[in-house]
């Protein structure tokens, strides 16, 4: 503690804490850092979810596959909604497996913030290292209730010969890629608007309810006419489900120009996401 | 060692808002809004009050930290030291990176780890050992250092025989020994620890105490915040003493404890009046001083006789009264009640005083009520009216621990 000088500016400093800015910043190399801090959150996600369960994780597989039996159930047999050529439960299978990973991706990174507020509080790491644990997490859940979607298909594809693919399901990493982003910076949009006005978070889960109605989880696009169609189409998941559908289905619709609107509100989503982001964790701890 | 700075804070400032925060937020940010669109000003920037809590601020908004500078070099062991609310745990927060300041900034140098809570972390579900990877990469080391430690650990925690148990099923001495073993084999070039890790058992905090005089030996960087002086002038060589939101001043440890002791006997009293007016057809409160050694002060140096001066008009009564000192802990307890002589007093103004000898109270914190009887039954009673806290001068010999009991007379021994 010697007395104020200024010839010191010059050094090098590893951290310099400041009030603001930067906010547009996205830190690889300290996230490279705590790549290990990163990886026991994912684990400790996929352990704690089902320990003390019987059936542990078959639930995974059990959730998607019960759904898509009460959506065939009630949309196909009693409200006779058509899905087109696709077979129905495939339909609902790959519908219903793609939705819950956006929307427990959303529900879940939106609650970054307010559900861990009280090690926010107590010790330093990059915080957007928790919302990427839960998409990382996220995405081992999908795998394994997609590896049941897989094998469905494949009963499909040659074995009932329904329906053929097309080259595609080559690009279907691209807009898995796509979807996973989306329900990342609504999530990380939602958990930073949420440390100040708790009411979104009501708002938003009715949201994410109502939205699954606009994307063609239970009603394939081609179902869909006129306005209604539009707004189908504004959503930017619509093109990105349809495209993967179109791959694995080789039916459906697939339109470029709407794959690029997807794009690029994915894009400006991810700027205005980091921005507020980063913008709410320097502060955040004062107001929760 | 060098000279070398390795933390360098310059003109850090941090605004807290006041009240509610967290509700009705949006009310005020929309009144902000329609405040500032009108080319009016803010109506809820009305800062500038200094963080005093003894005082009701007439500002939404204080300052925690004002106009902090301060230089730390390599291999320095520093004590932040100053009263309840003066701004230490702002200032550990905004060190450890948990918030930013409102204004300047913090240069540091190093890696820094910051211990402001044991078992950060902990996942009740996950086991033993998979709590010490979380908490040991949540704290900021590497899958291989922890690997590299983990014997050490467990060693050191003693739960060899439950490390593959999850830790719901520890008892609360295991888990806490688990948590504060990782924490202890960290090796940042700066450590920062907070007191509430030397709160627990006595064996606990020697272990605690011991942990960071070993990493203060090594030359790395230690910075301690703590109420207990004994630790900080065993531990530190030199100390920072925050006085409501600012650095009143800083050096060589010794110089700096005594201007805190001195700086804190030297505060307020509080006077009743508005909100907290104790007045009814009887008797009306006026206000109560705490003097020690002739200083008004909410601390007291508890090798001082300490006097409590009760200041009040009796309106009404004619007949024999008396008034009563509670002295309770912080959680109510009483610890003693102390009663004058029933006498009567003339209506008008008078002052009862309580003489509270030398080597009595503890260095703990009482929160003092007043009663006044008349006839057997009370006339007044104000519940914690204000609370004073013991401090202790720093002892002479090498215990650090906190002296047990309510109170700590000093009695007379003999030993043959």
């Amino acid at each position: 503690m010697t007395k104020h000088t200024e010839s010191d500016d010059t050094d090098k400093w590893d951290i310099k804490i400041t009030s603001g800015g930067g906010y547009l910043d996205f830190h690889v190399k300290e996230l490279w850092h705590y790549r290990d801090l990163l990886m026991m959150f994912v684990k400790k996600d996929i352990i704690t979810v089902y320990k003390q369960t019987i059936l542990g994780p078959i639930w995974f597989i059990a959730q998607p596959l019960l759904t898509s039996l009460m959506f065939f159930v009630v949309f196909t047999n009693i409200a006779n909604i058509s899905t087109g050529a696709v077979p129905a439960i495939l339909f609902y299978l790959v519908g219903t497996t793609l939705w819950s990973y956006f929307s427990e991706t959303l529900n879940m990174t939106s609650k970054t913030f307010t559900e861990n507020s009280s090690i926010f509080g107590k010790v330093y790491f990059p915080r957007i290292i928790l919302p990427i644990s839960k998409i990382i997490s996220g995405l081992v859940k999908f795998l394994i209730q997609f590896s049941l979607f897989l094998i469905v298909w494949l009963y499909y594809v040659f074995i009932d010969k329904k329906i053929t693919p097309n080259w595609f399901i080559l690009l279907t990493p691209a807009w898995l890629f796509i979807i996973v982003l989306l329900s990342f910076c609504f999530g990380i949009i939602i958990t930073s608007l949420t440390t100040k006005y708790r009411d979104l978070v009501f708002l938003i889960g009715f949201g994410v309810q109502l939205a699954m109605y606009i994307t063609p989880v239970i009603i394939p696009l081609s179902g869909v006419h006129g306005k209604k169609k539009l707004f189908f189409l504004l959503n930017p998941l619509t093109s990105l489900f349809e495209a993967f559908k179109y791959g694995f289905f080789g039916q459906g619709i697939f339109d470029f120009r709407w794959i690029m609107y997807s794009v690029a509100f994915t894009i400006v989503l991810l700027a205005t996401g980091i921005f507020t982001f980063n913008r709410v964790e320097k502060r955040f701890i004062d107001t929760v | 060692m060098n000279n070398e700075v390795v933390i360098k804070a310059e003109d850090i400032s941090k605004l807290y808002r006041l009240g509610q925060v967290g509700t009705g937020t949006l009310s005020h940010d929309l009144k902000r809004w329609w405040a500032l669109s009108r080319g009016k000003e803010d109506p809820y920037l009305k800062i500038g009050s200094e963080n005093d809590r003894t005082k009701k601020s007439e500002s939404d908004y204080a300052w925690a930290l004002k106009d902090i500078n301060f230089e730390i070099n390599r291999g320095d062991t520093i004590g932040i030291i100053g009263k309840n609310g003066a701004g230490k745990s702002t200032l550990l927060k905004l060190l450890s990176r948990v918030t930013t300041p409102t204004t300047g900034q913090i240069k540091i140098k190093g890696r820094i780890a910051a211990l402001l809570e044991v078992g950060t972390g902990f996942h009740p579900e996950l086991t033993g050992r998979e709590n010490i990877f979380m908490n040991g990469a949540i704290l900021g080391m590497t899958k291989k250092e922890i690997e590299r430690k983990f014997d050490e650990i467990v060693d050191f925690a003693g739960v060899e025989m439950y490390i593959d148990t999850p830790v719901k099923r520890y008892s609360s001495g295991m888990y806490v020994r688990l948590a504060f073993g990782v924490a202890a084999h960290l090796e940042p070039e700066i450590l920062i620890v907070d007191e509430v890790l030397a709160v627990g058992d006595a064996e606990f905090q020697k272990k605690c105490l011991g942990k960071m005089n070993d990493v203060a030996s090594h030359g790395r960087t230690v910075i301690f915040v703590s109420h207990n002086m004994q630790a900080i002038q065993s531990l530190c060589k030199k100390a920072i003493f925050l006085y409501n939101g600012r650095i009143h001043s800083q050096g060589p440890v010794e110089a700096t404890i005594n201007d805190y002791l001195k700086k804190s006997s030297t505060s307020s009293y509080v006077s009743f009046q508005g909100d907290h007016k104790y007045s009814n057809e009887y008797i009306e409160l006026r206000s109560i001083k705490v003097i020690n050694e002739h200083e008004v002060g909410g601390n007291f140096s508890i090798d001082k006789d300490v006097r409590v001066e009760v200041e009040a008009i009796n309106i009404s009564i004619l007949s024999e009264i008396n008034v009563n000192l509670f002295f309770n802990t912080l959680d109510g307890t009483c610890v003693f009640a102390t009663c004058s002589i029933p006498q009567i007093i003339k209506p008008g103004h008078f002052t009862a005083s309580c003489h509270i000898p030398a080597h009595y109270l503890n260095d703990m914190v009482y929160s003092l009520n007043i009663m006044v009887v008349n006839k057997g039954a009370h006339v007044m009673l104000a519940k914690d009216v204000i609370s004073i806290e013991g401090i202790e001068p720093p002892r002479p010999v090498g215990w650090l621990g906190k002296f047990p009991g309510l109170v700590r007379p000093k009695f007379n021994w003999d030993i043959k």
